[in-house]
């Protein structure tokens, strides 16, 4: 017999890592997207070949799909083939979209069934999705070469301040990668993980995200290796390309032209490169040649700052409102952390500084440092660790009731996972359909707030207005996707919905794009799934193998023989990738060790009854 | 088709209530009634249906050590939180996840003062009023609300704001001592009645934060 391994609960050994590919941590940015690896919890950024470690998140679909620096150079010969800050129309619908001069950076095609946004680019209609698809593969790739061996799973950031909508978005698109999403963390917590582990820090500490496209507050509290956070609060569009809209926009009024999408993209360009020289540079001039009518401008740091002025003021009042909803006063900081490109705009240091009454913190580099995080967390999750990450919603959700108010169900800042009910009735006589319309959002009303998705609870019995018993339980998981299910309580009638975002992609369209993926999806999911039954079939064994060590007795010799019999069946398919022959040799198990369990209880029972195993009622 | 109408606040305080069996669901064995983890096979095993209290292995009284409930809440949650079941079955993830649900509900209801205590009347069989609005049966108390009210309605500079939120504070850390004491006399009535004056004050001290921000006070408590 096998030397039997004794472990703590909660640590039995983890699969066969051998077998599966290595977990990489991506930040997946509106501007940059950066990818890297831990192991022993240092964490490295993966460059590519000329030692670049942000991969441009921008995508250009010419003849091949080219993403990063090369989509970059097509911007001026092709503007019509590029796309950049596709992650600010994540799960987004077209109403959520702004203009530049009357104009829209891109072509939009008319929206797939949900309303989800569609784009005309290069003679192709695309959504958000596989738009972040592309940048995901390519981050893929980078790993890849990087490590020298397959990558299939990634922890990947999102803004806290992301909705259940973009959430799943950014899941979506890196199922159509190729990629298995360990966990989806939160922009800020990551950055957090990687400033607390590397300094060892305890107390609380704030993360200033201002990304691209997106601004982050959190608040967290550092003990002892376990990262709580205690409150966020955000804006899931404002970041810098708001201050490259506003200096293009200054840019196009003087020149007094009308533009079409492709010279909105150039004049973005040229507004982001004015943008990064005034952070040294005072004052900056350019020329913008938009076909070929060449026009000069200029700027100085001063006439910049007052025209961002209003952006940054309203990241100042929301970490106000953070703060205030966690009961945090300024001086009690250790620390803040400045995470994104566009925290290295002085305007917004000075102004973080006047808030926290000291120095922000900025030594690891605020574009890498999400990555790192997730990083770290990638391996926390498939290695173990000490760690403990613990987050909350961003947003409250609620149910609409009647007259359009919205019944808030989770508060924002409610730790997770959560799961929550209420009950609801009906307020007509012989009512047998209930809609359950999901919102998520501060507000009162439900037109104010983000509607996430729409269900019917069909089959209620016909009753008196009022009688009726339903409940709609709300859980959101550790990824923060939420699920709602209702049940008509007198009659057991369940309806069960996994929300499916208003913007969001429906199951076929998904299963057809995994179809027209260059990914060969199919094979992509077998091997998930063989990877998954390798996994229940060994926990199995394991299982099986320690309550032998415990109870062998009670087996005759022939008994035990068929059990280990079973074992070694079990065992000579894990080699193989028959997943059919697996399941039933796991099945085959089970069977042969149901007698033996049944003992087990009955030994149970026996010295219970004894007194020699007598439960703790303490109460 | 009708929007749905709210019944009752909250229905679910986190006390599961399926039904437990004495065995492990992995290896079958026998299992104690309690044990988040089966001795035999270490496979993590449902929510047992306790109160919050019992959850987080705390003795039932009001008085709770906000530092010693963190350190429960946070050495469970390294055992149970789905973060350390990424790599395990299906069926061990999801009963990880209703571990730290169950974990993450007895937390919040514990870690702040005033629902602690409204917990603490329902597991002693008094009905809490969700909204707290029609329990007053006390005028004097009713009275004091209201000047508190047109005070702070009259308030006009930061100060004036922040005086009403000391005062306030003072009579809410006062509130929550008397209810204290209250439980561990066991007078139940004694209980709600302070407690139903601390929701008031806790209403009050909300609405003041936020005429305090308006007036461009400080934004934190």
């Amino acid at each position: 017999m096998k030397l039997l391994q004794i472990h703590e609960p909660g640590e039995t050994p983890l699969p066969h890592e051998d077998e599966r590919g290595a977990a990489v941590g991506i930040d997946l940015g509106t501007t940059n997207t950066v990818v890297a690896v831990a192991t022993n919890q240092t964490a490295e950024v993966l460059r590519d070949a000329a030692g670049r470690a942000l991969l441009p998140s921008i995508v250009a679909y010419g003849d091949t799909v080219r993403v990063g620096e090369m989509a970059r150079h097509e911007l001026l010969d092709r503007p019509e083939t590029v796309i950049s800050s596709i992650k600010r129309l994540m799960g987004r619908g077209a109403g959520d979209l702004r203009m530049l001069a009357g104009t829209l950076p891109y072509e939009l095609a008319p929206p797939a069934d949900g309303g989800m946004v569609r784009l005309r680019i290069g003679g192709r209609v695309l959504s958000p999705v596989e738009i972040s698809a592309e940048i995901l593969r390519a981050a893929k790739a980078r790993a890849e070469a990087a490590l020298g061996r397959d990558v299939d799973r990634a922890v990947i950031t999102v803004p806290a301040y992301f909705d259940d909508a973009a959430r799943t978005a950014t899941r979506d698109a890196a199922r159509l990668a190729g990629l298995e999403v360990l966990r989806l963390v939160n922009e800020p917590t990551a950055a957090a993980l990687a400033y607390g582990l590397d300094r060892e820090a305890e107390g609380t500490y704030a993360v200033y995200d201002l990304g691209g496209g997106t601004f982050d507050f959190s608040l967290l509290r550092l003990e002892k290796g376990v990262f709580q956070v205690l409150a966020t609060g955000g804006d899931a569009s404002l970041g810098g390309d708001d201050f490259d809209h506003a200096l293009a926009d200054r840019f196009l009024a003087e020149r007094g032209t009308v533009i079409d999408s492709n010279q909105a993209k150039l004049a973005l360009a040229l507004a982001r490169l004015a943008k990064e020289c005034l952070t040294t540079q005072d004052p900056w001039s350019g020329i913008l040649d938009l076909d070929g009518k060449p026009s000069k401008h200029a700027i100085d740091r001063a006439t910049f700052e007052a025209m961002i002025e209003p952006h940054v003021d309203r990241t100042v009042e929301i970490c106000r409102g953070v703060l205030d909803d966690a009961g945090v006063d300024p001086s009690e900081l250790k620390g803040l952390v400045l995470v994104g490109g566009s925290t290295r705009v002085p305007l917004v240091r000075r102004k973080i500084a006047g808030l926290i009454g000291k120095e922000p913190l900025s030594d690891i580099d605020p574009d890498e440092v999400v990555a790192v995080g997730a990083a770290l967390q990638a391996e926390a999750l498939t290695s173990g660790s000490d760690t403990l990450l613990l987050d909350v919603t961003p947003l409250s959700l609620g149910l609409e009731t009647m007259g359009g108010l919205v019944e808030k169900i989770i508060e924002r800042n409610t730790p997770i996972p959560v799961g929550k009910a209420q009950e609801f009735t009906t307020y007509q006589d012989g009512q047998t359909a209930m809609m359950i319309h999901v919102v998520q959002g501060e507000r009162e009303m439900v037109d104010q707030c983000r509607s996430l998705a729409r269900f019917e609870l069909r089959g209620i019995p016909p009753m008196t207005a009022g009688a009726a018993r339903i409940r709609v339980s709300f859980a959101v998981d550790a990824d923060g996707l939420l699920t709602v299910s209702a049940r008509e309580n007198t009659t057991g009638i369940e309806s069960r919905v996994e929300v499916k975002p208003s913007y969001g992609l429906s199951d076929d369209e998904m299963a057809q794009m995994l179809r027209e993926s260059i990914d060969n999806a199919r094979d992509d999911m077998e091997r998930r799934l063989l990877a998954e039954a390798k996994v229940e079939a060994r926990r199995g064994i394991a299982a099986v193998r320690s309550a032998l060590a415990a109870d062998s007795d009670l087996l005759s010799e022939t008994e035990r023989a068929e059990v280990d019999a079973a074992i070694a069946a079990v065992e000579a398919t894990l080699s193989g990738k028959d997943r059919d022959a697996i399941n039933a040799a796991a099945e085959a198990l089970e069977h042969a060790t149901r007698p033996f369990a049944e003992r087990r209880m009955d030994r149970g029972i026996r010295a219970a009854l004894a007194g020699q195993r007598v439960d703790q009622f303490d109460d | 088709m009708t929007q749905a109408t709210p019944l009752s606040d909250n229905a679910s305080d986190g006390t599961t209530a399926a039904v437990r069996p004495g065995a492990c669901w992995l290896c079958r064995g026998p299992l104690d009634a309690r044990a988040l983890f089966c001795a035999t096979c270490h496979a993590v095993q449902p929510p047992a249906p306790i109160d919050h209290f019992a959850r987080l292995e705390l003795p039932v009284r009001f008085d709770v050590d906000s530092a010693e409930l963190d350190r429960r809440y946070f050495a469970l949650q390294r055992q149970l939180h789905p973060d350390r079941f990424a790599t395990r079955t299906a069926r061990e993830r999801a009963i990880s996840q209703s571990q730290a649900v169950a974990l993450n509900a007895a937390y919040e209801i514990l870690k702040d003062p005033l629902s602690r205590a409204e917990y603490m009347l329902r597991l002693n069989g008094v009905d809490v009023n969700p909204d707290g609005c029609n329990t007053v049966r006390d005028p004097s108390l009713l009275m004091e609300q209201m000047e508190r009210r047109e005070a702070l309605a009259e308030a006009e500079t930061p100060d004036a704001v922040h005086a009403i939120i000391a005062a306030a504070q003072k009579d809410l850390d006062e509130g929550f001592a008397a209810t204290a004491v209250a439980f561990l006399a066991k007078d139940l009535e004694r209980a709600e009645c302070e407690i139903t004056r601390l929701k008031y004050l806790t209403k009050l001290l909300e609405e003041a934060r936020i005429r305090r921000a308006r007036l461009g006070g400080s934004a934190a408590r």
